[in-house]
């Protein structure tokens, strides 16, 4: 089994509380669900879409939006899977998908080797 | 606790209604998009982490530090709620305001103060649903456009329009004046009643949608029935009719979606907490000498929930409850909702005189439950194609797909009618369509059966009103 980061970039803002109420449902679901399979290692952190970013020797500070809307990362989960293939499967079913978001699968790198 | 399935939705009203007391109402916009952002945080955090213990409290603390940020920074730009502006000028005082108004205790009141302002008598009653709908109830507007079955821009520009009538006000509605709060009561509790009917009687062709206003409209009607001066007999009247019909929600569609007439229907699907609930309020609603619609309303909700089967249904008492009602308001709805009591009562002939002498029938010209009554009394005294008849009238002027099956159902009953007539049945069509609303009377102010009968001898309403009371006690005898 190896680990794998799920990295989720933008998504659209539920249209109503109906719909978020709908969204916060599928999202619980889905985490349940890999738990019970037993891929979920971390759920992870949500990250807000403002901040700063400090880049090169020079530091320079600029604030958000980093990116368009659409490549901005909301946040990460850990997962654990036969490999990349079983892990690119399992994020099949990730509700990001349904509100015009992507997941990014990355294996992690190990530290045993 | 059980977790509310519309948490969202219904936080979404109580944080708007408490917010604008700080905000403003003519910020209403400003104080919907502090409440957005934190349920778009909410929405990101309980993702990952999960539901928290308490999503009210969690919701109420995220909206106040949101609202805090807005505060702090349109403070310059903008004026708040005219009556705080002292309060709101230092940042200490800021925080403690917000925070001594945002506390729990306060809620029922935010909530009524918001539902006496949307029933602003400047407003056409349709536009004061949609603002309660939308504002307490957390619907977008996409969702009230199909609560309406109407265009979401029309919906859209009538939200606006409303808002700024809002607006216009200057401050929220006070409930704390005795004699402004009994003025605009009859307006809060026919729109509550309209809300309801939307949901029982309305075109929205989503069962789920239908029984949601619904609860919607009990849920606020409850907040009414609490208060000292709201929970008057014709609240309390008003709340009772709203669950004794909920209870037969259940009962009333069936797997398919398709609409199940009364006399189809199986009582042992009704909501049994809803009766008793019904049957309590009503009981509490006798109290007074008030005799409100909404008492003989809910006098015919009861002859209903009271027949354990259709055929035991006293028709004889529903006839003359609707007697009354038409007296108190002469509508052709509860015209027609009288004739066919007549017809159950007394049979199809007289059913069918009873609609052809109605008054005002030609206002229900796109009413497929007029030409559809026609049709069953009709098909019952075996005039096939004269049903036939009727019934294609009312296909055509279906408004949805369940009352489209339900029609052509009727329709091709009386195509195979070789042998005699089944069943069938009309459903009791209480309450106004909205369209029917828009010319009729605001308000219910009605004189107590007091006034009525000054002299010796007992008004008609109060032997009407009496024999129902008999009868309720009997009905919640059976029922417990």
């Amino acid at each position: 089994m190896s680990d794998f980061a799920f990295v989720y970039r933008g998504w659209d803002t539920p249209a109503s509380p109906e719909e978020l109420q709908k969204t916060v449902d599928l999202w619980r679901a889905w985490f349940e669900e890999l738990e019970q399979q037993g891929h979920l290692k971390d759920p992870g952190l949500p990250l807000d879409k403002s901040g700063n970013v400090v880049k090169g020797a020079k530091k320079l500070v600029s604030d958000g939006p980093f990116a368009e809307a659409k490549d901005v990362v909301g946040g990460f989960t850990l997962i654990t899977a036969a490999d990349l293939r079983q892990a690119t499967e399992l994020a099949k079913s990730c509700p990001i998908l349904g509100a015009g978001g992507s997941v990014e699968v990355r294996p992690v790198l190990p530290f045993e080797m | 606790m059980e977790p509310d399935e519309h948490l969202f939705r219904h936080e979404y009203g109580r944080l708007v209604a408490s917010l604008t007391r700080i905000f403003g109402v003519h910020n209403l916009d400003l104080v919907e998009d502090v409440v957005q952002d934190a349920f778009v945080r909410a929405l990101e955090v309980w993702k990952f982490r999960g539901m928290p213990e308490n999503p009210s409290a969690w919701l109420m603390a995220t909206a106040k530090n949101r609202a805090l940020d807005a505060l702090r920074r349109q403070r310059t730009a903008r004026k708040f709620a005219p009556e705080l502006e002292r309060q709101l000028e230092s940042d200490w005082a800021l925080a403690a305001t917000v925070e001594a108004l945002l506390q729990p205790s306060e809620i029922r009141d935010d909530l009524l103060r918001m539902m006496f302002s949307c029933c602003h008598p400047a407003l056409a009653e349709n536009a004061q649903i949609a603002l309660i709908l939308h504002i307490l109830c957390g619907f977008n507007v996409g969702e009230v456009a199909s609560v309406f079955v109407c265009n979401p821009d029309a919906m859209h520009k009538r939200i606006q329009r409303a808002k700024q009538a809002l607006a216009g006000s200057k401050t929220l509605f006070d409930t704390r004046t005795p004699r402004e709060f009994e003025a605009r009561l009859p307006t809060v509790r026919r729109a509550l009643y309209l809300l309801f009917n939307e949901g029982y009687h309305g075109a929205s062709p989503i069962a789920a949608v239908k029984s949601e206003l619904c609860h919607e409209a009990i849920r606020l009607v409850a907040l009414l029935v609490g208060h000292p001066q709201g929970g008057t007999p014709a609240t309390q009247a008003l709340a009772a009719l709203m669950c004794l019909h909920a209870a037969r929600l259940p009962a009333r569609v069936d797997g398919a979606g398709d609409l199940i007439v009364l006399a189809d229907q199986d009582p042992a699907r009704w909501d049994r907490e809803l009766i008793g609930r019904g049957l309590r309020l009503l009981q509490s609603s006798a109290a007074g000498s008030e005799l409100s619609e909404y008492h003989l309303e809910a006098g015919i909700a009861l002859e209903h929930a009271r027949a354990e089967r259709p055929e035991q249904t006293d028709w004889q008492a529903i006839v003359r409850l609707y007697d009354m009602l038409l007296l108190r308001r002469p509508s052709p709805i509860v015209g027609l909702n009288r004739a066919i009591a007549i017809g159950e009562r007394d049979g199809p002939d007289a059913g069918l005189h009873a609609l052809h002498a109605l008054e005002g029938r030609e206002q229900l010209a796109a009413y497929p439950f007029y030409p559809a009554a026609l049709g069953e009394f009709e098909y019952r005294r075996r005039q096939s194609g004269r049903a036939r008849e009727h019934f294609q009238a009312a296909l055509a002027l279906a408004r949805n797909p369940m009352e489209r099956r339900y029609l052509a159902r009727r329709l091709s009953a009386c195509e195979e009618d070789r042998h005699g007539p089944d069943k069938g049945g009309t459903d009791v069509i209480l309450g106004l369509s909205p369209a029917a609303a828009e010319s009729a009377p605001a308000g219910d102010a009605v004189p107590s059966s007091r006034e009525a009968a000054p002299c010796g001898e007992p008004h008609p309403y109060q032997r009407m009103w009496r024999e129902t009371l008999e009868k309720l006690e009997d009905a919640i005898k059976y029922l417990s």
